[in-house]
């Protein structure tokens, strides 16, 4: 890949990481891996629910299948969303930077899955529950159920958006917004890859779930017999990995090359060959093992639960492999930066970073709290200090009284603060004012603004600030 | 400054927060929290006293709670991971690396309760007869599992607002037994009891019939739950409030309201203690007098109830300022320990994403943008809600701001309103900000944030030469370098409190 412009090499959180890095890279690879078998299901599901409603509009047992199928989503999307809490914590921890910087730069995508989900989720639980209802409009009724199976098939977009953008930090600067990280090179291939993925588990899940024996498959999906369903969701998936070969292929072929390594390619092709395997059972189970089709359900899952950790692990080595070589940097100029405000703490602890240690007490409280709204002749803010010096002329105490517990007196000017400072410093800054104010001191340089003449220096009759607030 | 800055420059990234945050907390505590033991309540009623109506009331406010919970609930407290990368990805990123265990338990914790919560309501109706009692004990432990959930996030919520003895040895768990932590419990349990009662209350209302005698009776049973919490409500709230730490106790009148409504915060309380007193007459009446409860009687609570969950949320989030994470980082997702640093070599100097690194003539508005993108936007929008041109023609009016007097007030403006953290940085860094914030009075631009046009990076800066290495070396990442192993210790001398600012001479020891 060629490299053009400047990289950012941000600095990480600057704490240390609470979980042993292998015992979070195994929590990521797992957690996803459990995370995106229920998604698969969730998705799948509400696609495979509206395809049989819609062939059920000819062939009626296919509606009850259908809502047999819907049912099962309800659970299955619940565990989707609370089995992703795991792997975000586990990514948001270990990749902090990396997946942070992703979500902010396609942020309004981000956010949006929240609620897209959540209006999803209510789609599916309304198609769900007006199967009866809206017996009579069934189109409407699939309609409104692929509004829902539309929805779970846009969201996860959005997700390989950012799981493909942090692992290129140099795509960084590159990126306006969400839809420019459909460009990055794997996006739309992963895409297609985790579509086919969702497709072909979720069939094999109704074989082990729907038709397991002594599921009441009579009341459940009347009109099929159990080796039919069987055979019939089996199709589905040996077609589901005919094609998954195809696309993971073309996955392997688009990744950026920086993050390939020999062993990754080697975990990635050990699951690939297991899927093979899994292959020839699934086409055995279709056209061969009839009537007890079935026999092989263990292996083919076996063989794909093996499929699914290789790549699940074969990800993780590219992950690490793509941004190795940004971490280091990444390290390095963290630890640089830690030394150096540390260094800078201690010199600003012993005193050398105090510029102001010269002044006298009262000036520096009244640079430090007063200044910004009362100048020596004009009103800034509050009154001038000129005014001040005439109300409180050898009264420094009735500044502190007043400083500490302001009333609200004039109604061109906002409220003063309250300040809670100690008496001293207070007495001190009282003392400086009526200085300034009544010209014993020279006034400080600033403000010295242009238009400073053109200000009003004229107010109305001031009432007395240090008294209490007229009624 | 070491991530991209999402940024809302009409609404600010706090109401997308806040919006995300507050629909939840109302969902959990009144629809999960507080509603499971009230539904399993009713239910073992329903079963000790052989009346069908109590089990169908039971299952019908159940079937709401279970379609809000796992839709809306659910969704929203994941958006509350997704809106706080966004909002302030430094401040999440260091609370997980605290509390990843304590986040992991919940975890555990949410995938039981959501587990719970679908078998309770989907075998509802098949677990009936001698299942019965087993079906109330799933109930039982849904009740538990939700409590558990609120009550491990609880804890981060208390060491936000005060780290305690953190700071001194961060370990986890002096961050989990934080001086809020108890008291914010014990007044948040009762406090979503009395909030599912009212809840319930509208409900019951809802789902039986007029003329019905079981009608007065539900009104009845709602509202006596909701009148037992309360006495347990409001003295945890008495205890939380005396816990709330000195400091943030002189921003609480700050915090009831806004800044400009100030002097408001005593009739806002007594807003409070009314509410609070409607609340409890109502559930009075609903178990004296059931059957002449009018119709708006059943509205109120609910309403006053969410209305003060918000309101505490509010305060919450406000009381903690100026920090995000108690004494370690500021609102602005910097570190206090880092600003002696950044007050020497600029803020400019270590950001990531800055188009410009020493300022210069020419570049002095770009690099004003940059400070205002890295100091203010966390808050703050240049024009939009909690914008700076407003904040600042509120104090100087509309005539053209004098640069001296906008920049005296940020370089001070921390000691006269203690719920901003100081601008961090260079003085001529300060002087870019301020060019910035005038420019911004002449000429009022929006300031559009990282999700819409990108990141920059300084020009000069070219890939480092071990990304060649890297590359050669397939592997040269993997198993990962180690990220700091010298852990910094905020604060930890004492004195040189990581609160000390360099623009803050009222600090200095003297």
């Amino acid at each position: 890949m060629e490299l053009t412009g400047p990289i950012p090499i941000p600095h990480d959180i600057p704490l240390p990481l609470p979980v042993d890095q292998v015992v979070a890279q195994a929590l990521i690879v797992l957690l996803f891996l459990a995370h995106i078998l229920f998604v698969g299901f969730m998705v799948g599901g509400s696609v495979l629910t509206v395809v049989c409603e819609a062939i059920g509009l000819r062939r009626r047992p296919f509606d009850g299948l259908a809502r047999t199928i819907a049912a099962t989503v309800t659970v299955n999307k619940s565990l989707a969303v609370v089995l992703g809490v795991g792997p975000l914590l586990a990514i948001n921890m270990l990749y902090t930077v990396y997946f942070y910087s992703a979500n902010a730069l396609t942020g309004y995508a981000w956010i949006s899955i929240v609620p897209l989900v959540t209006l999803a989720f209510l789609l599916t639980y309304a198609h769900k529950y007006s199967w009866e209802k809206w017996a009579a409009a069934k189109k409407a009724h699939i309609a409104l159920g692929t509004c829902g199976a539309l929805l779970f098939l846009f969201i996860p977009l959005i997700f390989l958006g950012n799981i493909n953008l942090m692992l290129f930090p140099e795509r960084w600067t590159e990126v306006r917004g969400f839809f420019s990280t459909l460009l990055l090179a794997n996006v739309l291939p992963r895409y297609l890859h985790f579509v086919v993925a969702c497709m072909l588990v979720t069939p094999l899940f109704l074989v082990g779930w729907l038709t397991r024996s002594g599921s009441p498959l009579e009341t459940l999906v009347p009109g099929f017999t159990r080796p039919q369903l069987r055979r019939g969701l089996y199709l589905v998936t040996f077609w589901g990995v005919c094609v998954q070969v195809g696309a993971g292929l073309l996955v392997l072929l688009t990744l950026p090359v920086h993050g390939l390594s020999h062993l990754m390619v080697a975990v990635i092709l050990l699951g690939a060959a297991c899927a093979l395997v899994a292959l020839v059972l699934l086409r055995r189970e279709v056209w061969v093992t009839a009537p007890d089709v079935g026999r092989y359900f263990v292996p083919i899952v076996a063989l794909l639960t093996v499929t699914a950790l290789c790549m699940g692990y074969g990800r993780h080595l590219y992950r690490e492999g793509a941004i190795g070589w940004h971490r280091q940097q990444m390290a390095a100029k963290t630890e640089e930066f830690a030394w150096a405000s540390a260094a800078a703490q201690w010199r600003f602890a012993t005193g050398a970073g105090a510029e102001d240690e010269n002044l006298p007490p009262g000036e520096r409280v009244f640079k430090a709290a007063c200044a910004s709204c009362h100048a020596v002749e004009r009103v800034l803010v509050g009154p001038s200090l000129t005014e001040i010096a005439g109300l409180y002329k050898d009264n420094p105490g009735g500044i502190v009284t007043w400083a500490k517990n302001p009333g609200k007196k004039r109604p061109e000017m906002p409220k003063m603060p309250a300040f809670r400072l100690p008496d001293e410093k207070l007495l001190a800054a009282a003392e400086h004012m009526l200085a300034l104010g009544s010209g014993q001191e020279a006034p400080p340089p600033a403000p010295s603004a242009p238009d400073a003449d053109a200000a009003p220096a004229t107010q109305p009759p001031p009432d007395d600030p240090a008294q209490p607030a007229e009624p | 400054m070491d991530f991209p800055l999402f940024h809302l420059d009409l609404v600010g990234n706090r109401i997308m927060f806040a919006v995300i945050a507050i629909l939840h907390v109302l969902i959990n505590h009144a629809l999960a929290v507080g509603a499971i033991p009230l539904i399993t309540l009713m239910e073992w009623w329903g079963q000790r006293t052989g009346r069908s109506e109590w089990d169908r009331l039971a299952y019908r406010i159940l079937a709401v709670c279970f379609i809000v919970t796992t839709s809306v609930g659910a969704l929203t407290g994941v958006g509350i991971w997704f809106s706080a990368s966004l909002a302030n990805p430094s401040a999440i990123g260091s609370l997980i690396r605290v509390f990843f265990w304590a986040w992991f338990f919940e975890w555990l914790v949410f995938v039981t309760e959501v587990s719970l919560i679908m078998a309770y309501f989907l075998t509802w109706k098949s677990w009936t007869g001698a299942r019965k009692p087993a079906h109330i004990g799933l109930g039982v432990a849904l009740s538990i599992m939700s409590w558990l959930t609120m009550a491990v996030i609880v804890a981060i919520l208390g060491f936000m607002m005060d780290t305690g003895t953190w700071p001194e040895a961060p370990t986890f768990w002096r961050g989990v037994l934080n001086p809020i932590y108890i008291p914010q419990l014990v007044f948040r349990t009762p406090g979503a009891m009395v909030a599912a009662g009212a809840f319930a209350l509208l409900l019951a209302f809802f789902f039986t019939r007029k003329g019905d005698g079981f009608r007065a009776q539900a009104v009845r049973f709602t509202s006596a739950w909701t009148l037992g919490w309360v006495p347990l409500c409001a003295a945890g709230a008495w205890w939380y409030w005396r816990v709330v730490p000195e400091a943030m106790g002189a921003n609480v009148a700050v915090a009831l309201t806004t800044q400009a409504f100030e002097s408001w915060h005593r009739t806002v309380g007594y807003l409070i203690l009314a509410s609070a007193g409607v609340l409890v007459l109502v559930s009075l009446w609903g178990v004296t007098a059931p059957r002449r409860l009018p119709r708006l009687a059943l509205v109120l609570p609910v309403l006053l109830a969410f209305a003060l969950l918000t309101y505490f949320e509010r305060v919450r989030e406000f009381v903690r300022k100026p920090y995000v994470i108690g004494r370690y980082m500021y609102a602005n997702g910097i570190r206090p320990a880092d600003y002696p640093l950044l007050a020497t070599d600029g803020v400019l100097a270590h950001a990531t994403y800055t188009p410009v690194r020493t300022i210069t003539d020419a570049n002095r508005l770009a690099a004003g943008r940059a400070m205002f993108n890295i100091a203010c936007t966390r808050c703050h929008t240049t024009t939009g809600v909690n914008g700076v041109v407003k904040k600042l023609t509120d104090l100087y009016g509309t005539d053209p701001w004098e640069r001296e007097v906008v920049e005296g007030y940020l370089r001070t403006m921390h000691n006269t309103r203690p719920f901003m953290p100081p601008v961090p940085g260079t003085e001529a860094e300060l002087a870019a900000l301020t060019d910035y914030l005038l420019e911004l009075q002449r000429n009022p631009q929006r300031l559009p944030g990282a999700q819409s046009v990108g990141v920059e990076v300084p020009d000069q800066e070219t890939p480092a030469a071990s990304r060649a290495d890297a590359s050669g070396d397939l592997h040269a990442g993997r198993g990962g370098p180690t990220l700091l192993a010298r852990p910094v210790t905020p604060g930890s001398d004492g004195e040189t409190s990581p609160q000390v600012g360099t623009h803050d001479p009222l600090a200095s020891p003297h």
